[in-house]
């Protein structure tokens, strides 16, 4: 579904990327998974046709994202880093805002149908900053499905959220994947790729250095020693059992 | 362009517009600062300086009302770029630019809520001038003539805010354009006649666009021939309008490659 060969961007004298090669098969959940500053978001903004590479080829769906971006629009939908949404419209505004730009005839019904989904219903005419950082992502998130792309881009989708949203935004993530929708998301955190991706490429130095399944990047490390570690809970279980919401 | 592509462009821009225009009927607060500012100088002027300055035969406020209107839509534009900077800033462009949405649509859409933004502004002003002593017999022609060229002069600082817009790096940045703006009325025929100027002033406030504008509304409002200074000043505004086209489009198209 996504191709990518040898892909190089600098910025000025920074290389960035020094070919990265990577493929995603149709409906599965892919995590690029990259320190800051690892050229992850660029990837990305290479794939959604923001940014132009300075070589290597990139396809989605078989259109190429150089010579054929609009076609590659139709196929895909960017969630950014930073929640793009209007902070001066509602949720459901944003929605029908997202609907209305990709020509669907029941732009209103869409995003009732969203709001119900992403549980932003009874939010749904509130003004957008008076949003929670996890409701904002969930908008954020429903404002891509408009359409049903093929193909979604999440860009750290968790990054800043507390547990509960973070939770929340997995089991989205995880919804859309059975629903056949092909997934690349960027994260930092290697429990999100462990508990989401089927497959996990590892961007270091510009390039893809490790890329398999978790099994197979575990066979990549010397064989388990069998040690007794007293199980304590995490904080992040102590939290959430205590707030009454254990995953 | 095939009509297919036209008529999405089209859609595109009115759905964008009406987002915008939706920013500002919730923010009203920045219809009426646009407003107070070029009244509070109106006052200033009439009531004031009135009385030392010598306009002739015509009522100061009769005099001073065409500047004030450009003072209006150069403080005006000021929100464009703001708006256009936040929306680069906030990462709904990137949504867009990922979308199959019309290219244009998205810078169009500000533009024409400028246009639809500063004809408030104007209208709120004329009234205020009008409570003040503002007459005219100027026919609906001649209106028809004052709106053309204000919606001219607005469009081309519109493109300028857009240039700001786009290529500043904070909010200030993207409103530090307007203030020469603003200032350049004062050294122009909109207060004091240029005649009373030291030579080198005169010079340049009567070779700036404002004068000539300013000239030309002042004759329409008074029903006098326009003479020259109509088609001076439509020079200008066209110049202004197409070089800050031209400059945001190609900053556009680098920002979005």
């Amino acid at each position: 579904m996504i191709r990518v060969q040898g892909l190089e961007k600098s910025y000025g004298d920074l290389a960035v990327l020094r070919g990265v090669d990577l493929d995603v098969a149709p409906g599965s959940i892919v995590a690029l998974l990259g320190s800051n500053g690892a050229g992850k978001t660029t990837v990305l903004k290479i794939l959604a046709t923001l940014l132009k590479a300075d070589a290597g080829t990139a396809t989605i769906g078989g259109f190429d994202v150089a010579t054929r971006p609009a076609d590659v629009r139709e196929t895909i939908s960017l969630t950014g880093q930073f929640a793009a949404v209007d902070e001066n419209l509602s949720g459901r505004e944003n929605l029908v805002l997202v609907a209305r730009l990709r020509h669907l005839k029941d732009a209103v019904a869409v995003a009732d149908d969203l709001l119900a989904r992403f549980d932003l219903t009874d939010a749904g005419a509130r003004r957008v900053a008076t949003y929670s950082g996890g409701m904002r992502r969930r908008l954020d998130i429903a404002m891509s499905l408009i359409g049903d792309p093929p193909v979604i881009f999440l860009d750290e989708p968790t990054t800043g959220l507390d547990p509960q949203s973070r939770q929340e935004v997995w089991t989205t993530v995880e919804a859309l994947a059975e629903r056949g929708t092909t997934i690349l998301l960027t994260t930092q955190y290697l429990d999100e790729a462990e508990r989401l991706a089927d497959r996990i490429a590892i961007l270091h130095g510009g390039r893809i250095i490790a890329d398999g399944t978790l099994a197979e990047l575990k066979r990549l490390f010397p064989p388990a020693t069998v040690e007794y570690v007293e199980k304590q809970p995490t904080l992040e279980e102590i939290f959430l059992a205590i707030i009454g919401e254990a995953a | 362009m095939s009509t297919h592509s036209l008529n999405h462009t089209i859609a595109d821009t009115t759905v964008l517009t009406g987002r915008s225009v939706r920013h500002i009927t919730r923010s009203l607060d920045t219809i009426i600062t646009t407003a107070v500012m070029p009244v509070a100088i109106m006052v200033l002027f009439v009531y004031v300086f009135g009385g030392a300055i010598d306009t002739g035969d015509a009522a100061s406020v009769d005099y001073m009302l065409p500047g004030i209107l450009l003072i209006t839509i150069a403080s005006g534009v000021t929100y464009t770029a703001v708006r256009l900077f936040t929306d680069m800033q906030s990462g709904i462009f990137e949504r867009f630019q990922s979308m199959p949405v019309a290219r244009s649509a998205a810078l169009w859409a500000h533009v024409l809520t400028s246009l639809l933004a500063n004809a408030v502004s104007l209208v709120i002003v004329v009234a205020v001038a009008v409570l003040m002593g503002f007459r005219t017999g100027a026919g609906p022609l001649a209106w028809l003539a004052v709106a053309g060229i204000l919606a001219l002069f607005t469009l081309g600082l519109t493109w300028l805010a857009v240039n700001a817009g786009l290529s500043a790096k904070s909010v200030d940045g993207a409103s530090a354009f307007a203030y020469p703006l603003m200032f350049l009325p004062f050294i122009s025929s909109a207060f004091v006649p240029t005649e009373t100027m030291p030579a080198p002033v005169q010079a340049f406030a009567e070779h700036q666009p404002v004068t000539p504008i300013v000239n030309t509304i002042r004759s329409l409002f008074e029903q006098q021939p326009v003479g020259t200074d109509g088609w001076v000043a439509v020079a200008w505004c066209v110049a202004i309008l197409v070089l800050a086209y031209a400059l945001a489009t190609a900053t556009y198209r680098r920002k979005t490659a």
